[in-house]
């Protein structure tokens, strides 16, 4: 039932049950919001986002009001304005003020509040909450000085992800997000996804960044430094210079990464081209010979770490492939070294990911198989911008620019990993092609496509009969379906798991902020360049098949054995 | 005060007690949402709440054992230390603020080697603060147990302590 309300003098329609905070937005009307997080959600705690309803003696917080008929609201009073501002002037008074050093300067949530607040001095300054530092962990740092206990972080670990490797700890001024016992977060179990550095408005969670140290390795002359980025960087990186989100900068990316100094740009894709030929073997061998079915993608690190943690007797599900960063780091310091010329020990590899459970990848024990450390660094795409700007290129005038030898050339089907539904696409295609040596016509499989939790589909692929697939992403959904299998409810052939919702286009290191419709729009950029790409399956890219003819043999062969696949830790749940 | 050898008496009753904890888990198994009402039947069965039980409440409950642990550090109620056969209580209301208490506090600390909240190891002491005990006249004032002491004067606090056992 629609019913009618007044804004600052204007009238609306809104649905029943909506907050006020959704009408005003049909209104036209913004009210500044801090502890809401749309899509996830509204707990009322910060009262950022008061406004005065005529007839009622207190002030309300929009984002959690439902709205009455015949209200008349007004969200621009003098009392609206003083009382949103005393909520961030509490807020502050216990804050540190570091944002000249603070990973967040200039994308900060509570700075950009203060200012549109007109906050001009700090009025109030009580005893500061001396929370700690938390750089245990690869992936994320934690600084707790900084944490307005917004709690989104909390929701978005529990709720979405279904891990809760957070939680609000203690009451009152003890109040603190942290593990159980206050433990470091790299002591629990957390997948290292970054969801909450993405939600956290604050500098209270970020990434943890290795910016200095890939400054290092491209300043030192003996180091011969490579760098690789995924398919859902280019789809994303444009928004930190102010294109719209869905913009595909692939070529001035690669611009700006040789003006910073790297020697090489290989392409993600490339080795996700060669996942999907290794996978694809392996998926066929199992459901050939009987082996453990469904078999479930390896590609998201955070969802390894997920199933390690919470499944692992679910772990011989999983195909044992690395992740195509972790290939092409691997390939770099061997098939690339040696074609060039250059001593892998002089080799450093940094990827560019959406992503920082990477970052917690690239250091596990298994992933030195080419004899030295595969991949050195990992950066987030929020980070390789930063880079973009200490090196101040004028990133919009770039000349678009093309990706190196022999490991640039990338199908349709791999760029479209970075969406959810993506690698499951790819897989299908050369798995029909494979399996029936039959043309695949139609390419596109759009019921995989799309931001449903958890999409199906059977295909019917002649030789193997109908081969049944589903897809998830965010680790709620993973959770749901591992259920299924556990209980014997699920009879799938093939399982597709991204960790972070919308898959990579959504990664935990990717631009902010990031909402379902944005979500959409980087994975149509992705759908839209595989639809123009001349190759769209990865078995036709050619060099691919070069690399199999003069280095790996065959998939599934010793040397792939070897470089590109991998083994999996049962981890305590605790 | 601590070198004396230490009684392993507790544990061994603790021992005793985790299976009887498994059947109350076992009645709320995967039910998340008792999770309050677990912790408290395991507080009531433990006299606080020993790490290896919250691991055990939140397996059988399906719950995270980080947000069991939140839960457990916001309400009052529970206690993730055992509490000692002897509970000292050290008042900081106004009346024995003004007139020193906080050093008695400090040196209670020291002596016991423990924080406001903690026990001692042996299980001999726990330590805490309380907000007026109506013995204002007295001040400062502390309690052992059920026994009140008045014009505490630090030296006099190990004294005091040694009478219980
Ligand atoms: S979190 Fe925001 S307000 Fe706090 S120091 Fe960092 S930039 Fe400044
Ligand atoms: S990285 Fe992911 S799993 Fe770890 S605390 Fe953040 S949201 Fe939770
Ligand atoms: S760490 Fe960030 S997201 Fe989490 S409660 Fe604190 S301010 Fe909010
Ligand atoms: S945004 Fe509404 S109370 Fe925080
Ligand atoms: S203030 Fe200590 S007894 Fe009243």
């Amino acid at each position: 039932m629609m019913i009618s309300l007044t804004i600052d003098g204007r009238p609306i329609e809104v649905e029943e049950g909506a907050t006020i905070l959704e009408a005003a937005k049909v209104a036209n009307v913004h009210i500044p919001t801090l502890c809401y997080l749309p899509e996830v959600q509204a707990i009322g705690a910060c009262r950022v986002c008061l406004v005065e309803i005529e007839g009622n003696r207190t002030l309300q917080a929009a984002c959690v009001s439902p709205v009455a008929k015949g209200q008349v609201i007004h969200t621009n009073t003098d009392r609206v304005r003083k009382a949103r501002r005393f909520s961030v002037e509490m807020l502050l008074s216990n804050h540190p003020f570091e944002c000249l050093s603070c990973a967040k300067n200039l994308h900060c949530e509570l700075q950009s509040l203060a200012y549109d607040l007109g906050i001009r001095e700090i009025r109030f300054t009580g005893a500061k909450s001396g929370g700690r530092i938390d750089e245990s962990s690869p992936s994320i740092r934690r600084d707790q000085n900084k944490c307005i206990l917004c709690r989104r972080c909390v929701t978005v670990c529990q709720e979405i992800q279904s891990v809760t490797a957070l939680f609000t700890q203690g009451r009152g001024f003890d109040a603190r997000v942290e593990p159980a016992f206050d433990r470091d977060i790299n002591d629990v179990a957390c997948t290292n996804c970054g969801q909450c550095s993405i939600v956290c408005p604050v500098g209270a969670i970020t990434e943890k960044e290795y910016i200095d140290d890939v400054w290092e390795a491209i300043n030192d002359p003996t180091k011969f430094v490579v760098v690789q980025d995924a398919p859902a960087v280019r789809a994303a990186l444009g928004e930190e210079f102010g294109y719209p989100p869905g913009t595909l900068v692939t070529g001035k990316m690669l611009a700006a990464a040789r003006k910073l100094g790297f020697d090489r740009v290989f392409d993600t894709n490339f080795a996700a081209d060669l996942t999907i030929l290794e996978e694809g073997t392996e998926l066929l061998k199992r459901v050939k010979e009987g082996g453990v079915l469904p078999m479930i993608t390896s590609c998201s690190p955070g969802w390894i770490k997920f199933i390690e943690h919470f499944y692992p007797e679910l772990l011989d599900h999983l195909s044992t492939c690395k992740s195509p960063h972790m290939m092409l780091g691997a390939l770099t310091k061997t098939y690339f070294a040696k074609k060039a010329g250059v001593d892998p020990k002089d080799i450093v590899v940094v990827s560019v990911m959406p992503c920082t459970a990477k970052k917690f990848e690239c250091n596990r024990p298994e992933m030195y198989d080419s004899g030295y450390k595969d991949v050195d660094y990992v950066l987030t795409t929020r980070e390789f911008a930063k880079m973009i700007k200490q090196a101040g290129i004028d990133f919009e005038n770039l000349p678009d620019e093309n990706y190196d030898d022999p490991m640039g050339e990338y199908t349709g089907a791999a760029t479209i990993f970075g969406a959810t539904g993506g690698v499951m696409e790819a897989a299908l295609r050369t798995a029909y092609e494979v399996a029936t040596g039959r043309i695949l016509e139609n390419v596109e499989f759009t019921a995989v496509r799309g931001l449903e939790g958890i999409k199906e589909a059977m295909v019917p692929v002649e030789g193997l009969g109908d081969v049944r697939v589903a897809v998830s992403h965010g680790l709620g959904n993973a959770r749901k379906l591992l259920d299924r299998i556990k209980n014997g409810e699920a009879n799938y052939h093939f399982i597709e798991i991204m960790a972070c919702p919308g898959g990579c286009v959504g990664g935990g290191g990717q631009p902010i902020p990031v909402t379902n419709e944005i979500r959409i729009l980087r994975a149509q950029a992705l759908y839209n360049e595989d639809a123009h790409l001349k190759y769209r399956k990865s078995h036709d890219n050619p060099s691919i098949k070069k690399i199999y003819e003069e280095f790996l043999g065959q998939p599934l062969g010793e040397r792939s054995h070897h470089l590109l696949h991998t083994h999996y830790t049962p981890r305590s749940k605790f | 005060m601590s070198e004396e050898k230490q009684c392993q008496c507790a544990e061994i009753q603790e021992e005793e007690l985790y299976p009887r904890l498994e059947e109350v888990i076992n009645q709320h198994k995967g039910k998340g949402e008792d999770l309050i009402m677990v912790l408290h039947k395991a507080q009531n069965l433990f006299g606080y709440l020993p790490r290896r039980a919250q691991e055990m409440v939140a397996e059988g409950l399906n719950v995270s054992l980080n947000e069991v642990y939140g839960v457990i550090t916001f309400y009052n109620f529970f206690s993730t230390v055992p509490q000692g056969r002897n509970s000292v209580k050290v008042c900081l209301g106004t009346a024995c603020y003004v007139r020193g208490s906080q050093e008695v506090l400090d040196k209670a600390q020291k002596e016991l080697g423990i924080k406001v909240g903690g026990t001692t190891e042996d299980r001999r002491y726990s330590l805490d603060v309380v907000r007026c005990i109506g013995a204002c006249g007295l001040a400062p004032a502390m309690l052992v147990n059920e026994d009140v002491y008045g014009r505490v004067k630090s030296p006099h606090l190990v004294d005091i302590l040694k009478k219980y056992e």
